[in-house]
C-alpha cells in the first residue's frame, strides 16, 4: 500500500513536471499577413505597431514564448512610446489638434494580455499538435498519480474515524519545506495566470479540444484555470470522501460543493457560451462577483435579450433576497461551504492545511477590520460605477470610476482572492480569502451574527478543552474558548464546515438550525454543576 | 488586598482563578512546577499523535494572565506552613498567602512492580511524561514494542498513541474484559473487539510480574505473572490509574502538632465546602477527597469537569458567598480509539450494580454503535444511559434525570436527545423496537421537537 502511494506520488510529480515543462516548449511566429489580420481585428490604426509587430512576431527565428512575449511587448511599447513622444512634442508646440489626433493610435490594454492574444495564434509545436497525448501526460498522469496517492488511505488510515495522525509531524502539513515549495508553486501559478498569461499559452493548447467540444471555441487561460479547478476539486474530494467517510455531513457537503463547482461554475457557463449567451455562474453572488455591475457586464447582459435580463434580475435577487434568507435559515454555510467555488477549493485542496489559520485575538481583530473594509470598498466601487454608468460621468464623489474598478480588480480580485487567497494555503491556511477578504462573506457574516437560526451548539459540560476544534477551524475561530464555557458559537466568520464537530473527541459540538431564542447563551457556570449555583451566577 | 495562592495550574486551579477574578479584585497567584501556562492535560495524547502542537493545548494566550492580573509562579512547593501561612519552595524561596488552595492534581499509580523505575518506564499524565515518551518511543525503529499495563482510559489512550506511530503494542489488562469494572459486559466486549481491530495485542486477565532491565538500566522486557511469558519491549506504560499528588502535603505534617497539619487520607480531606481542616486552606480537583462521598460519586473524582466545577464553586466561597459543592447529575465522556462514549446518570457494570438496576442493551449489527439504558426494576425510573458511537444532548438527559422520568419516557423521546451531526443515520426506531420486544411495551418513537428541546426546565 505504501508502495502504491509512492508510485502515485512519482507519477503525479511527473505529470506536474511535464505540465510545468510544456511552458518552455513550442515556437511562436506568425506570417506577415497573419499579423496584419490581427491588427485589423483589433482595429489598431497605428502604422508603427504594424511595422513593429511584423518585425517582432513574423520572425524567421524559432522563438520560445518568453522571447516572443518580450518582443511583442517591446513592439507595443515602441509604438506607444512613439506616439507618447509625438503627444509630448505637439503639447510643447501647443498644437492641440495634432496632439488630439495621436490618441487614436495609442494601444490600450495590458501588454501581457495583448501578447497572449497574439501568442495564442502564433504557437506551433509538439504540444499543440499532440494536445490529446499531452492531456494524458499532464492532467492524466496528475490525476492517476494523485488518486494512487490518495486511495490507499482507505486501508492505510485504518478503521473509519478522525485520523489526523502525523499532521504536525510532516513537512507538507506542518509548514515545512514541502509546504513552502507548494506555496511558491501556487503563488507563481497565480502570478503567471493573472498577470503573464501569455507565458502559459501552451497550457491552453492542451485543452483546446475539450474547450471546442464544450463551447465551440478555443481554450483561454481562464478555461484552463476553470478546468484545472474542477479536476483538482474532484481528485481532492476523493480524499475528503475517504478521510471523512464516517461523517455523513462531510460526505454530503463535499458532494454539494463539487456539484456546484462542476455544474454551475463550469458546465453551465460553457454551454451558455456555446449557445451564444453570456456565460454566467448562477451561484456567484455579488459582491463576490464584484464585476457584476461593471459597465461591460451590464452592457453585455442588456444586449443579450431575455436571458441577459433574467441574469440581471437573478443576480440582484440572489444577493438581496436569496442570500440573506438562506443565511437566516441555515447560516452562511449554505453558501460558503456548500455552494461557493472559493469555498469548494478550500474544502478540498485546502483541507490538509486547515490547521494553519491563526487563532489569536489579534488575527480576529485584523479579520474584522479587513473583511469589512473590503465590503465597504466593493460597495463604494459599485456605487461609483453605477452612478457613472447611468449619468455618463467619469467619476463620482471625487472617485474615478475606471481607477477604482482597476484598483479593486488588481488588489482584491487578483492579489487577495487569488495569489494570497489560494497561494498561501500551505502556510496560512485554506481560508485566508474567505476569512479576511471576501466581501460576500462579510455580508453573510453580518446576517449570520445578528439574524439567523444557525449556531454551533455546545453540549453542556462535556468539553475537556483539548483544542482539536480550535486547531482544525479553518476560519481561525477559537472554538474551544466558547465550548469550554458552555457557550454556543455564533461567530460571523463561521462557514459551517462542520470539522470542529467532527474532530471533537467528546461529542461536544453540533451545527444546527434552531429557534433564535436561546441561540446566544452566555454562561458562567456550566450545565452539570449545582442547579442553584448555575442559576445564581448565570442570571445576574 | 487578600492574597489567594493556588498550587496547581490545571483545570481546577485555573477555573478558580478566573472566577475569583470575575467576582473580585483579590490578588491571585498560581504556582506550578510543571509548565509556565495552563494546558489541557487531556490533549497531551494529540500532541504525540501529531494532531496538534503543544501550544494548541493551551486554552489561553499568554497575554491572558497579565490582562487578568493572575500571577504565574513556576516553582516546586516543598512544604506548606499553615501556621505562618507560607509556602516553602524547593529552592528555599517562600511565598505568603492569606488563603491557600491546593489543586495539585494526580500522579500515576505504581504498585511496587520490580523495575517500575527503569528508563523507558513511564506513566502518561504530566507534560514531562510526553517528553519522555517522545524520547523513548519516537518511532517503531527506536521502540520495537511497547507494553501497556492497566486497562483504563489512559491505557487505551496510550495504546492509541503508540499505534498512531505504528509501534506494536501489547496491552495488559487485569480484568477479564476491558474496563468491565465500569462498563456493562456488552459494551466492554465491543471495546475489546475494537482494540483488536486496531491490531493492538490485547491480553485480558493478565498481570504484570516484573519489568526486566538491560545492562544500562533500560527496559528490556516484561514478564507476565500468569504464564511467565517474557515479552521483549523498549517502553512500558504504567496506566493503572492515578492517585492524588499530595506527597508534599504529607511531608509538611508536623508530628509535634498534628492538629496544625492538613488532614489527608488518599487525598486531601475536605468537607462539602471544599475546606480542609485548616482554616483558609482549601482543596479542589483530583487531589481533594470528600470526607463522605456525594451520592454515587467516588470520594476522589479525577475527572476534568469535576475539577472545573469545584473551581467554579470555591470561587463563590472565596468571594464571600459560601457555597456548598453540589455536583449535579453524573455525566462523562471518553473516546476509545474511534469509538466515542458518553454517559449520563448512572449505569453500573454487572460487577457493581444493584439487583434492582435493570439494563436494556442495543447494539448495531455491524457498526461499533451501542447503547445501554439503566432503569429501576420496580419503578421503571430511568437511572442512566451509556452510548457508544451516538452523541447525546447533555441538557436533555440532565432534565430527564432531574424530572425523574421513567424509562418509557426516555425511549419515547429519545430523538430529542440525539446530538449526532446532521445527516447522520438515527437509530431510535431500531432501539425502541427492540425495547418493545423485550418489555412487551408499545412505545412509539416521537419525532425530534425543537420546542421540547428548548423548553425551559
Amino acid at each position: 500500500m505504501k508502495a502504491i502511494k509512492n508510485i502515485g506520488l512519482i507519477i503525479f510529480l511527473t505529470g506536474l513536471s511535464i505540465f510545468t515543462g510544456t511552458i518552455f516548449t513550442g515556437s511562436f511566429s506568425l506570417t506577415t499577413s497573419e499579423v496584419e489580420a490581427f491588427i485589423q481585428e483589433k482595429g489598431y490604426k497605428s502604422d508603427v505597431i504594424r511595422k513593429e509587430l511584423i518585425k517582432a512576431a513574423a520572425s524567421e527565428k524559432e522563438l520560445n514564448i518568453f522571447d516572443f512575449s518580450s518582443r511583442v511587448r517591446a513592439a507595443y511599447q515602441a509604438s506607444n512610446d512613439h506616439y507618447d513622444a509625438l503627444i509630448a512634442r505637439y503639447d510643447a508646440e501647443k498644437n492641440w489638434d495634432k496632439k488630439g489626433e495621436q490618441y487614436q493610435y495609442k494601444i490600450y490594454g495590458k501588454p501581457h494580455t495583448l501578447s497572449y492574444e497574439l501568442a495564442k495564434k502564433a504557437g506551433k509545436g509538439y504540444v499543440k499538435d499532440n494536445a490529446g497525448m499531452f492531456w494524458w501526460l499532464t492532467f492524466g498522469l496528475g490525476i492517476i498519480g494523485a488518486l494512487l496517492f490518495i486511495l490507499p488511505n482507505f486501508v492505510l488510515l485504518g478503521p473509519a474515524g478522525i485520523k489526523n495522525n502525523g499532521i504536525y509531524l510532516e513537512s507538507a502539513t506542518n509548514r515545512g519545506w514541502i509546504a513552502w515549495l507548494v506555496l511558491i508553486y501556487l503563488v507563481s501559478f497565480y502570478l503567471v495566470l493573472y498577470f503573464m498569461a501569455d507565458y502559459v499559452v501552451n497550457w491552453t493548447y492542451i485543452l483546446d479540444p475539450i474547450s471546442e467540444f464544450l463551447n465551440g471555441g478555443q481554450a483561454s487561460q481562464w478555461f484552463v484555470y476553470g478546468f484545472l479547478y474542477c479536476v483538482i476539486m474532484i481528485v481532492m474530494a476523493a480524499r475528503m470522501y475517504i478521510k471523512y467517510r464516517h461523517n455523513k455531513y462531510q460526505v454530503v457537503r463535499t458532494t454539494s460543493v463539487l456539484f456546484f463547482q462542476i455544474v454551475f461554475a463550469f458546465l453551465i457557463p460553457e454551454i451558455m457560451a456555446s449557445l451564444g449567451a453570456p456565460g454566467y455562474d448562477f451561484k456567484n453572488a455579488f459582491p463576490l462577483d464584484y464585476d457584476f455591475f461593471f459597465e461591460w457586464n451590464l452592457d453585455s447582459l442588456s444586449q443579450s435579450g431575455a436571458i441577459g435580463i433574467f441574469i440581471l434580475v437573478w443576480g440582484m435577487i440572489l444577493t438581496l433576497i436569496i442570500v440573506p434568507v438562506m443565511v437566516y435559515f441555515f447560516g452562511k454555510r449554505w453558501y460558503c461551504s456548500w455552494v461557493c467555488g472559493c469555498g469548494g477549493l478550500a474544502e478540498t485542496l485546502g483541507d490538509p492545511y486547515r490547521q494553519h489559520s491563526d487563532k489569536s485575538l489579534k488575527a480576529w481583530k485584523l479579520e474584522r477590520w479587513l473583511i469589512h473594509s473590503v465590503l465597504v470598498f466593493s460597495l463604494v466601487m459599485t456605487i461609483v460605477t453605477l452612478y457613472c454608468y447611468f449619468s455618463g460621468a467619469q467619476s463620482f464623489l471625487g472617485i474615478n470610476s475606471q481607477w477604482i474598478k482597476d484598483t479593486y480588480s488588481f488588489l482584491i480580485g487578483a492579489w487577495f482572492a487569488g495569489v494570497i487567497g489560494t497561494g498561501f494555503y500551505p502556510i496560512f491556511g485554506n481560508r485566508v480569502w474567505c476569512r479576511f477578504g471576501c466581501p460576500l462573506a462579510a455580508y453573510l457574516g453580518l446576517v449570520q451574527r445578528f439574524k439567523s437560526r444557525f449556531r454551533i451548539t455546545t453540549n453542556g459540560g462535556q468539553c475537556i478543552s483539548c483544542g482539536n476544534c480550535s486547531t482544525y477551524c479553518e476560519q481561525g475561530i477559537d472554538v474551544r474558548a466558547y465550548a469550554q464555557k458552555g457557550e454556543n458559537i455564533v461567530r460571523s466568520s463561521c462557514v459551517g464546515c462542520g470539522i470542529c464537530s467532527a474532530v471533537c473527541p467528546r461529542g461536544v459540538l453540533k451545527l444546527e438550525n434552531g429557534p433564535e431564542q436561546g441561540r446566544i447563551n452566555p454562561t458562567e457556570i456550566l450545565l452539570g454543576n449545582d442547579v442553584d449555583l448555575m442559576k445564581l451566577v448565570n442570571q445576574k | 488586598m487578600e492574597h489567594i495562592v493556588i498550587i496547581g495550574n490545571g483545570i481546577s486551579g485555573v477555573t478558580l482563578a478566573r472566577h475569583i477574578r470575575k467576582n473580585s479584585d483579590k490578588e491571585i497567584t498560581i504556582v506550578s512546577a510543571e509548565t509556565d501556562y495552563f494546558f489541557s492535560r487531556t490533549a497531551l495524547m494529540y500532541v504525540y499523535m501529531g494532531h496538534m502542537k503543544f501550544e494548541h493545548t493551551q486554552p489561553y494566550e499568554s497575554w491572558f494572565w497579565k490582562k487578568n492580573r493572575i500571577n504565574l509562579k513556576k516553582g516546586y512547593v516543598q512544604q506548606v506552613d499553615p501556621k505562618k501561612k507560607q509556602l516553602v519552595f524547593s529552592n528555599n524561596e517562600t511565598l505568603s498567602y492569606d488563603k491557600l488552595v491546593l489543586a495539585t492534581g494526580s500522579k500515576p499509580n505504581k504498585f511496587g512492580w520490580p523495575g517500575q523505575d527503569l528508563k523507558g518506564v513511564m506513566g502518561l499524565y504530566h507534560k514531562q511524561d510526553l517528553e519522555n515518551l517522545e524520547k523513548h518511543a519516537p518511532n517503531n525503529k527506536v521502540c520495537k514494542r511497547a507494553v501497556i499495563v492497566g486497562g483504563g482510559l489512559i491505557g487505551i489512550e496510550l495504546a492509541e498513541m503508540l499505534h498512531s506511530r505504528n509501534i506494536p503494542v501489547t496491552f495488559l489488562v487485569r480484568e477479564t474484559s476491558f474496563w468491565n469494572g465500569v462498563l456493562p459486559a456488552g459494551e466492554s466486549e465491543m471495546i475489546n473487539e475494537h482494540i483488536k481491530e486496531n491490531h493492538i495485542d490485547l491480553r485480558l486477565s493478565t498481570n504484570l510480574k516484573e519489568i526486566v532491565s538491560d545492562e544500562n538500566g533500560r527496559v528490556k522486557s516484561v514478564i507476565i505473572e500468569e504464564t511467565g511469558e517474557e515479552i521483549p519491549c523498549d517502553v512500558v506504560g504504567l496506566t493503572a490509574g492515578v492517585s492524588p499528588n499530595i506527597d508534599f502535603i504529607k511531608n509538611s505534617e508536623t508530628s509535634a502538632e498534628p492538629s496544625r497539619s492538613i488532614e489527608t487520607n488518599r487525598g486531601i480531606l475536605v468537607n462539602r465546602f471544599l475546606e480542609t481542616n485548616i482554616k483558609d486552606v482549601y482543596a479542589i480537583g483530583d487531589c481533594a477527597e470528600q470526607r463522605e462521598a456525594i451520592g454515587n460519586r467516588r470520594p476522589i473524582e479525577a475527572v476534568w469537569y469535576t475539577g472545573r466545577m469545584m473551581g467554579e464553586t470555591l470561587a463563590q466561597t472565596l468571594c464571600g458567598n459560601r457555597v456548598e459543592y453540589k455536583p449535579g447529575h453524573w455525566f462523562n465522556s471518553a473516546k476509545f480509539i474511534d469509538i466515542e462514549y458518553q454517559t449520563y446518570g448512572w449505569v453500573f457494570s454487572e460487577r457493581s450494580k444493584k439487583d434492582t438496576e435493570l439494563h436494556f442493551h442495543w447494539r448495531h449489527p455491524k457498526e461499533n454503535i451501542c447503547i445501554t439504558v439503566a432503569y429501576d426494576k420496580d419503578t421503571n425510573k430511568f437511572l442512566g444511559i451509556n452510548t457508544f458511537g451516538i452523541r447525546m444532548r447533555h441538557k436533555i438527559f440532565d432534565r430527564w434525570l432531574t424530572e425523574e422520568r421513567d424509562v418509557n419516557h426516555v425511549m419515547e423521546y429519545l430523538a430529542d436527545a440525539n446530538f449526532d451531526p446532521e445527516f447522520y443515520r438515527a437509530y431510535e426506531k431500531e432501539i425502541i423496537t427492540k425495547f418493545n420486544q423485550e418489555n412487551n411495551t408499545n412505545i412509539q418513537p416521537r419525532k425530534k421537537s425543537w420546542k421540547r428541546i428548548f423548553a425551559k426546565a
